[in-house]
C-alpha cells in the first residue's frame, strides 16, 4: 500500500486549477495571462523572458512546458545541478540575466551558496562539464565523441549517460536563450541596475526577479501586461493560501541571501563594497577561457572538420530517438517547440524562415543538402544577416544588437518572432551536434 | 550483361544457395536493393552507388556508378530501387531532391539516364510500380509525392500530403492503381494513382513520424507500418476503416519493414537509431523476434529479402559501411533464449508463478497450489500450428492465494467506517475504536487505543477513588507486574475484555500476546501499564465503569462550559456551517471539539490533586503513577511515524485526530499535513466520501481545511426556460426572469437558497424553515412532502 501523495504538490495544485477555473479562456491574451498564471503559481515568477514571448502565445506554451520540464520536473539531476548548469551555460555568453534568474533558482532548490562563488566552488562533477559548455556555446562542431567519453569515464566523478543529456539539454537550452535575450535586449535592462551607485547596495536585487510578488517585474514588462497579471491574480481571492507559501519561500530566500551575501563579504572583506557587488555580479566566475569564442566555421572547413550533413543525422530520425531514448519525454516537448515556431503565424514568408533557419545552422557548420544556400543571400539583407549572425553567435551582454533597418516597420512581436527562430536553430543545431557525438560515443 | 543473365538462369533453375557473408564498403549505405533474379545487389549512400554480384561465397563489386571527379549530390541517395521488370533499370532519390534514373544497358561509363529535379527538399523514396515498366513514384520532404513516366521529361501527376513530409511510398502488390503513403505526422494515405486530386483514405498510423510502410506480398489487405514510436503495425486494408489486427512494440524506432517471402506472418524490421540489429518477428507472437541477426556494428540502413520466393535470405547494408548476407538458419532465435518464467502480483495480493512444466515437476517439494485442478481448464493450450515456427513451451501456473483477511482492504474500509474521531470524551473515543480495531482482528491498533487511553487520562482517573486505589495499588507490586504479565496477563486481559464485547473467538487469545509484546519493545512503562491491566483485572473492570460515569458526567460539564469559553477556537474556521442546514453535522461539531476541550481542562483541573497525592505517596519511588501525558509525547510521536511508515496511515491520522491538542504540538505540520493528505486521498479512493470529509473537518491543518472549499461551485439551470444560468445565480440571461423565487415569500432569493430535492421547490433558508415547522407539505402547493432536516 503506497499511500504517500505529493504534500507539497497537492495544494498549489488544487489552487491552480481554482486560479485557471476563474480565468475565462477566450482569446490569444487570456490565454497568456492564464499561461503565466500558471507560471506564477508553480515556480512564483513570471521572468521579462515569458513576458517578451508573450506575443506568441501557442509557442509561449510549448516553451515554458520543456523550461519547467528540464528545469522542476523528473529528471536524472539533482534540482540545484540543473540551475548551477544553466548559471554556466547563462555565463559563457555574460548573459547577467539568466545568471541571476538562475543563481536565485538555485538557491531556492536548496543549492550551497559556496558554489555561487565560482566555478572552483563547484564539486569536480560539474566542473567537468566546463569544457563541453565551452564548445557547445561557441563552437558546437568541436564537440566529439572523446569529451563524452571523457566525461563518461568511470571514476569518482563520472557522470551517466541519462545525467549528460540532461545537462546537454539544459546548456543547449540556456544558450539558446542567451541568444534570444540578447537579441531581445532583455538583458541591458540589468546592466545598469547591478552595478548601481557605489557604497549603498541597490535598492533592487536581481535575485527579486524571481519572485511573483515583488514590484520588479514592473520595470520589466509593459505596465498594462504588469497591471492585468496583478489583477487577475487579486481577483482570486482563494490564493491566501499560496500567497503564504510565496511569503514563506521568500522569507526564507531572503535569510539565505543574508546568509549568502554574508559568506560574500567574509571572503571579500578587504574589497571594497562597489567591487564585491561587481564581482558578485560577474559571470565570468563560473566559465573558464573566457576568451574562447565563435569563429567563421567557412575559413576552418579546409581543416579536417566535416561539414554536418542534416541528411545524415536529422533531429526528427535520430536526434528524437536518442534523447527521448535517454531523457524520457523530452523529444517530445523539445519536437513541440521545434513544430511550433516553424508554424507560429507570421508575416515573414515560410521561404524567409527556412532561410534564416539554415542560414544559422550554416553558420554553425549545419548544411542541408537539399537547400539552395544562394536564396539566403536573396531573401536576407545584409543587414539582416549580420543582426542574425550577432545574435546566434555573439550573444554578448556587453553590447546591443544593431538592429537591421528594415525593421523599422516591423511590429514587435515579428521582431521576436525572428529571435524565436534563431532561438529555436541554434538549440537544434547544439543539441545535433551534443547527440552525434553521443550516438557516435555509443556505437564506438 | 550475356554472362550474368547465364548465371542467373542457372541460379533460379536450382535455388539460390549461399551462406553468411559480408563485404566491406567504401561508405555508410543509406538503401539497398536486389534485382529481380536475385543475383546482383545495388548499394547506395551518400558517397557510394556500387552494384555487387552475389556468389556463391562472396560479394563481387561489379560496377561503381559514382562516376566523375567530382560528383554532385546526385549521386548523393537517400534511397535506391531497382526495377523488378525491367534489369537494366534503376531509381535512386537524392537527398537533393532528385529523382535519378539509371539505365545499366548505357555504354557510357556514366549510366545515368533520367534527371527529374522537381522536388524542393530530399527525395525520401523512390517506387517502381511492380507491373508497369515506366511508372516511378517518388514521396519528398517537401510534403509532395510525383509519379513519372519514365518516356516522359516530367512527372505525369503530383499527389500534395498538405504540407506534410512524406517518408515512404509503396505501390501495392496486387491493386494495380493504388499506393500507400506514410507521413512524418503520423498519418498513412492510401491513393489511386489515377486521381491526384484528393487521397482515397487517411488515418492515423502511429504518433510521430511513420518511417515505412510495406505491403503484403500475398495478402492483398495487410500494409505494415513502422513507426518512430517503436511500434510495427500490421493493418487491415479491406474493411471500410483500416482496422490494426497486428502491433509489434520493438525496442527502437522502425527504420524499414518488409515481410518475410513464402511465411505469411512474418517480417523483419530493423532501426533508425541505437539498435542495430535486423529482428524478425511473426506478428502473432508479437513479445519475442522470432529470429535476430546481429552482425552489424551500426545502425543497420537496409534491409530486403534476396529473392522474393525465398525466405532464407536476407540482404542488409549498415552504417558501419559493411554489406551482408544473412541466412536464415544462422539467426539466433531469442525463443530459446528466453526464460520461459513468469511472475505477477495480483489486485489481491495474489502471486502467480508460470515455470517450464519440466521445472515444476522435477520440484518434488513443490505442491501444487491447492485446488489446482479446478482452475486448470481456464488455460487453453494453442494447437501447434505448422506455420508457426515457435518453440512450444508449456508452462505450470501456481497461483499462491494470500490469506484474504490479512491482505484485503476490507479493514481499511470497515475501520474507516466505525471508527469514531469525535463526538464522544476522549476515553470512549479510545475504547470504541480499540473495540472496532480489535473486532477486525487487528490487535496491535486494538491495544494502542487502549494504551492512548490510559496514558492520556490518567488524571481523570486519579480524581476517582477507584482509580486512586487501583494505581496505589499498582505502585506496591511494581516488580510482580512486569513479570506476571508474561504469564497469565495476556489471559485475563482478554478475559476482561471479553466481559465487554461479548462473542469474540478465542483467536483473539493468540492474537492479543504477539501484539503486546511487539508494542512493548517500544517503551518499558507501557509494558507496565498493560501488565497492571491483566493483573487487576476485577479492579479494573470496576475502575472502567467509574470512567465513564466520571467521562460522562465531566463531559456534559463541560460542553456547558465550553459553549463560551471557546468558541472562537471551534467556530472560526467554519463560520459557513453556521449557515448550513444539516443540523446533525453541526451539533456534532460542537461535539467533537468538546473532548479535547474537556481532556485539556481535566488535566488542568486534577493537577492539585496530582500533586497532593504524590507527596502523600512518596513511599512508591518505583515508578510514578501519574506521568504527566506530556511524557508519553515522543513515544506516540514515535508510535504514529512508526504506523505512517508502515503504510498504516489511517492509524495515525485517527490518533491525531482523537488525541487533538495532546499531540499535535508534537508534530511538524507539514507531517501532519502529509498524513492528512494521504489518508483523505485513500479514503476517496475507497469512495468513503462521508469519512474523508469528516476528516477534513475535523484536521486542523490549514492547507487541509481548505480543501472542503474547493469545487464549490453549484452549476444551476433557469427553472423557466432549462438552461444553464451563466453569471448570476437569481436572473436567467436568455428569459430574462428570475429563476428562483422563494416559495413562502415569492421574492426573489439572492445568498442562501435551499431547495427540496424532491420537488425541487424551496427558498429563503429561513422560509422555508419556519414553513416546515408549522407544515409538512410543499410551500409551493406541489402536494410534496418535504422535509427539512
Amino acid at each position: 500500500m503506497i499511500i504517500c501523495t505529493n504534500k507539497m504538490e497537492y495544494p498549489l495544485r488544487t489552487q491552480c486549477q481554482r486560479v485557471q477555473k476563474q480565468v475565462m479562456v477566450n482569446g490569444e491574451k487570456e490565454r497568456v495571462s492564464l499561461l503565466f498564471m500558471k507560471a506564477l503559481v508553480s515556480t512564483g515568477s513570471v521572468d521579462a523572458v515569458s513576458q517578451q514571448m508573450a506575443s506568441h502565445p501557442q509557442y509561449l506554451e510549448s516553451f515554458l512546458r520543456t523550461q519547467h520540464y528540464i528545469l522542476h520536473m523528473d529528471g536524472p539531476l539533482p534540482l540545484p545541478y540543473r540551475h548551477y548548469i544553466a548559471i554556466m551555460a547563462a555565463a559563457r555568453h555574460h548573459c547577467n540575466y539568466l545568471v541571476y534568474l538562475h543563481s536565485a533558482q538555485f538557491l531556492r532548490v536548496g543549492g550551497d551558496p559556496l558554489w555561487l562563488q565560482g566555478l572552483e566552488a563547484a564539486p569536480p562533477r560539474l566542473r567537468l562539464l566546463d569544457h563541453i559548455n565551452k564548445v557547445l556555446a561557441h563552437q558546437p562542431w568541436l564537440t566529439a565523441c572523446s569529451h563524452i567519453q571523457t566525461l563518461l569515464k568511470s571514476g569518482e566523478q563520472c557522470w551517466s549517460l541519462a545525467e549528460l543529456v540532461q545537462a546537454v539539454v539544459i546548456l543547449a537550452h540556456c544558450h539558446s536563450l542567451c541568444s534570444f535575450v540578447f537579441g531581445c535586449d532583455t538583458d541591458s535592462d540589468f546592466v545598469p541596475l547591478s552595478k548601481s551607485p557605489n557604497g549603498t547596495p541597490p535598492t533592487f536585487c536581481p535575485f527579486d526577479a524571481a519572485n511573483g510578488n515583488t514590484n520588479v517585474p514592473q520595470s520589466l514588462a509593459t505596465p498594462s501586461e504588469h497591471k492585468t497579471r496583478r489583477r487577475s491574480l487579486d481577483s482570486s481571492c482563494d490564493i491566501v493560501c499560496l500567497k503564504e507559501r510565496i511569503q514563506k519561500s521568500q522569507e526564507e530566500r531572503e535569510k539565505r541571501e543574508e546568509r549568502l551575501l554574508q559568506t560574500q563579504t567574509l571572503q571579500q572583506t578587504d574589497m571594497e563594497e562597489e567591487e564585491e557587488m561587481i564581482c558578485f555580479a560577474d559571470p565570468t566566475r563560473f566559465i573558464t577561457d573566457p576568451d574562447f569564442c565563435y569563429q567563421e566555421f567557412a575559413r576552418r572547413e579546409e581543416d579536417h572538420f566535416q561539414v554536418f550533413r542534416v541528411q545524415d543525422y536529422s533531429w526528427e530520425d535520430h536526434g528524437f530517438s536518442l534523447v527521448n531514448r535517454l531523457y524520457s519525454d523530452i523529444g517530445h516537448l523539445l519536437d513541440d517547440r521545434f513544430r511550433s515556431v516553424t508554424t507560429l503565424p507570421s508575416l515573414h514568408s515560410p521561404d524567409l524562415k527556412r532561410a534564416i533557419w539554415n542560414y544559422i545552422h550554416c553558420v554553425l557548420g549545419i548544411r542541408y543538402d537539399d537547400y539552395d544556400y544562394g536564396e539566403v543571400n536573396q531573401l536576407l539583407e545584409r543587414d539582416l544577416k549580420l543582426y542574425i549572425k550577432a545574435v546566434a553567435c555573439f550573444p554578448d551582454a556587453t553590447k546591443t544588437p544593431v538592429c537591421p533597418l528594415s525593421w523599422a516597420p516591423l511590429k514587435t512581436s515579428e521582431r521576436i518572432h525572428v529571435n524565436l527562430l534563431i532561438m529555436e536553430a541554434r538549440l537544434q543545431a547544439e543539441l545535433l551536434y551534443a547527440l552525434r557525438a553521443i550516438t557516435q560515443y555509443m556505437i564506438a | 550483361m550475356e554472362k550474368m543473365s547465364r548465371v542467373t538462369t542457372a541460379l533460379s533453375s536450382s535455388g539460390v544457395s549461399g551462406r553468411t557473408m559480408f563485404c566491406h564498403l567504401d561508405a555508410p549505405a543509406n538503401a539497398i536493393s536486389v534485382c529481380r533474379d536475385a543475383t546482383q545487389v545495388v548499394v547506395a549512400g551518400r558517397n557510394i552507388f556500387k552494384i555487387y554480384a552475389l556468389e556463391e561465397e562472396q560479394f563481387v563489386e561489379k560496377l561503381n556508378l559514382r562516376v566523375g571527379r567530382k560528383p554532385s549530390l546526385n549521386f548523393s541517395c537517400a534511397d535506391v530501387m531497382w526495377h523488378q521488370m525491367e534489369e537494366n533499370l534503376l531509381a535512386t532519390a537524392a537527398t537533393n531532391g532528385a529523382v535519378v534514373t539509371w539505365n545499366l544497358g548505357k555504354p557510357s561509363r556514366n549510366k545515368q539516364d533520367q534527371l527529374f529535379t522537381e522536388h524542393k527538399r530530399t527525395v525520401n523514396k523512390v517506387c517502381f510500380h511492380p507491373t508497369e515498366v515506366y511508372m516511378l513514384l517518388s514521396g519528398s520532404q517537401d510534403g509532395f509525392m510525383k509519379c513519372f513516366d519514365l518516356r516522359k521529361k516530367e512527372s505525369v501527376s503530383t499527389f500534395s500530403g498538405q504540407s506534410e513530409s512524406v517518408r515512404d511510398v509503396q505501390f501495392s502488390m496486387k491493386d494495380y492503381f493504388t499506393f500507400a503513403a506514410s507521413f512524418e505526422n503520423g498519418n498513412v494515405q492510401l491513393w489511386d494513382i489515377r486521381r491526384p486530386d484528393r487521397y482515397e483514405r487517411m488515418f492515423t498510423a502511429h504518433t510521430g513520424p511513420v518511417f515505412c510502410c510495406d505491403w503484403h506480398p500475398d495478402d492483398r489487405g495487410w500494409l505494415a507500418t513502422g513507426g518512430r514510436d517503436k511500434m510495427v503495425k500490421v493493418w487491415d486494408m479491406t474493411t471500410n476503416r483500416a482496422k490494426e489486427i497486428y502491433c509489434v512494440q520493438t525496442i527502437a524506432s522502425v527504420a524499414r519493414v518488409k515481410w518475410r517471402p513464402e511465411r505469411k506472418f512474418h517480417l523483419a524490421t530493423c532501426s533508425m537509431m541505437v539498435d542495430h540489429n535486423i529482428y524478425v518477428w511473426d506478428v502473432r507472437r508479437p513479445f519475442i523476434p522470432f529470429a535476430t541477426f546481429e552482425e552489424h556494428k551500426d545502425v543497420t540502413t537496409g534491409i530486403v529479402w534476396r529473392h522474393q520466393h525465398d525466405p532464407h535470405f536476407l540482404l542488409s547494408g549498415s552504417k558501419d559501411s559493411t554489406l551482408y548476407q544473412h541466412m536464415f538458419k544462422d539467426a539466433t532465435r531469442p525463443v530459446d533464449k528466453a526464460n520461459p518464467e513468469g511472475l505477477c502480483f495480483g489486485l489481491f495480493g495474489d502471486l502467480a508463478f508460470a515455470a517450464k512444466e519440466s521445472l515444476i515437476s522435477s520440484d518434488a517439494n513443490r505442491k501444487p497450489y491447492p485446488g489446482g485442478d479446478r482452475r486448470y481448464p481456464i488455460f487453453f493450450f494453442k494447437k501447434p500450428d505448422p506455420t508457426e515456427q515457435f518453440a512450444h513451451v508449456s508452462s505450470a501456473l501456481s497461483v499462491f492465494e494470500t490469506d484474504l483477511d490479512s491482505n484485503r482492504m476490507d479493514w481499511f474500509v470497515k475501520t474507516a467506517q466505525l471508527y469514531l474521531l469525535s463526538g464522544k470524551p476522549f476515553a470512549e473515543l479510545c475504547d470504541h475504536n480499540a473495540k472496532v480495531a480489535r473486532e477486525l482482528k487487528r490487535p496491535q491498533v486494538s491495544t494502542t487505543w487502549t494504551m492512548l487511553k490510559i496514558m492520556f487520562s490518567d488524571p481523570a482517573n486519579l480524581t476517582t477513588p477507584g482509580a486512586n486505589h487501583n494505581l496505589s495499588k499498582l505502585g506496591s507490586l511494581p516488580l510482580m507486574n512486569s513479570f506476571s504479565m508474561k504469564e497469565m496477563g495476556s489471559g485475563m486481559g482478554t478475559e476482561s475484555r471479553l466481559e465487554r464485547s461479548k462473542g469474540e473467538s478465542r483467536q483473539d487469545n493468540i492474537h492479543l500476546e504477539p501484539g503486546n509484546s511487539h508494542i512493548s519493545n517500544n517503551n518499558e512503562e507501557n509494558e507496565e501499564t498493560e501488565g497492571s491491566e491483566g493483573q487487576a483485572e476485577y479492579m479494573f473492570g470496576d475502575a472502567e465503569l467509574d470512567d465513564d460515569d466520571l467521562y460522562s458526567m465531566e463531559h456534559d460539564n463541560q460542553a456547558e462550559e465550553q459553549e463560551y469559553t471557546l468558541p472562537q477556537e471551534a467556530f472560526q474556521l467554519r463560520h459557513e456551517i453556521m449557515d448550513n442546514p444539516s443540523a446533525p453535522e453541526h451539533l456534532q461539531q460542537d461535539k467533537a471539539d468538546s473532548p479535547h476541550v474537556s481532556g485539556n481542562e481535566a488535566e488542568v483541573t486534577c493537577l492539585t490533586p496530582i500533586e497532593s497525592f504524590s507527596l502523600i505517596s512518596i513511599s512508591q519511588p518505583l515508578f510514578s503513577p501519574h506521568l504527566p501525558a506530556s511524557f508519553f509525547c515522543p513515544i506516540v510521536r514515535e508510535m504514529l511515524s512508526y504506523y505512517a511508515e508502515q503504510g498504516d496511515v489511517q492509524m495515525a491520522v485517527s490518533v491525531l485526530i482523537v488525541l487533538g491538542d495532546r499531540i499535535r504540538k508534537e508534530i511538524d505540520d507539514l507531517t501532519q499535513e502529509h498524513w492528512y493528505m494521504s489518508y483523505i486521498d485513500l479514503l476517496q479512493r475507497f469512495e468513503l466520501w462521508n469519512v474523508s470529509n469528516e476528516v477534513i473537518k475535523l484536521s486542523t491543518c490549514s492547507a487541509i481545511t481548505c480543501l472542503n472549499q474547493t469545487s464549490t461551485t453549484l452549476h444551476i439551470n433557469c427553472s423557466n426556460c432549462k438552461r444553464p444560468m451563466s453569471n448570476k445565480g437569481w436572473i436567467c440571461d436568455r428569459c430574462h426572469q428570475c429563476a428562483s423565487v422563494c416559495a413562502v415569500c415569492h421574492h426573489v432569493v439572492k445568498g442562501l437558497f435551499v431547495w427540496c430535492q424532491g420537488c425541487s421547490h424551496g427558498g429563503h433558508l429561513e422560509h422555508i424553515m419556519n414553513w416546515l415547522k408549522s407544515s409538512a407539505h410543499c410551500p409551493a402547493g406541489c402536494g410534496h412532502l418535504c422535509e427539512y432536516t
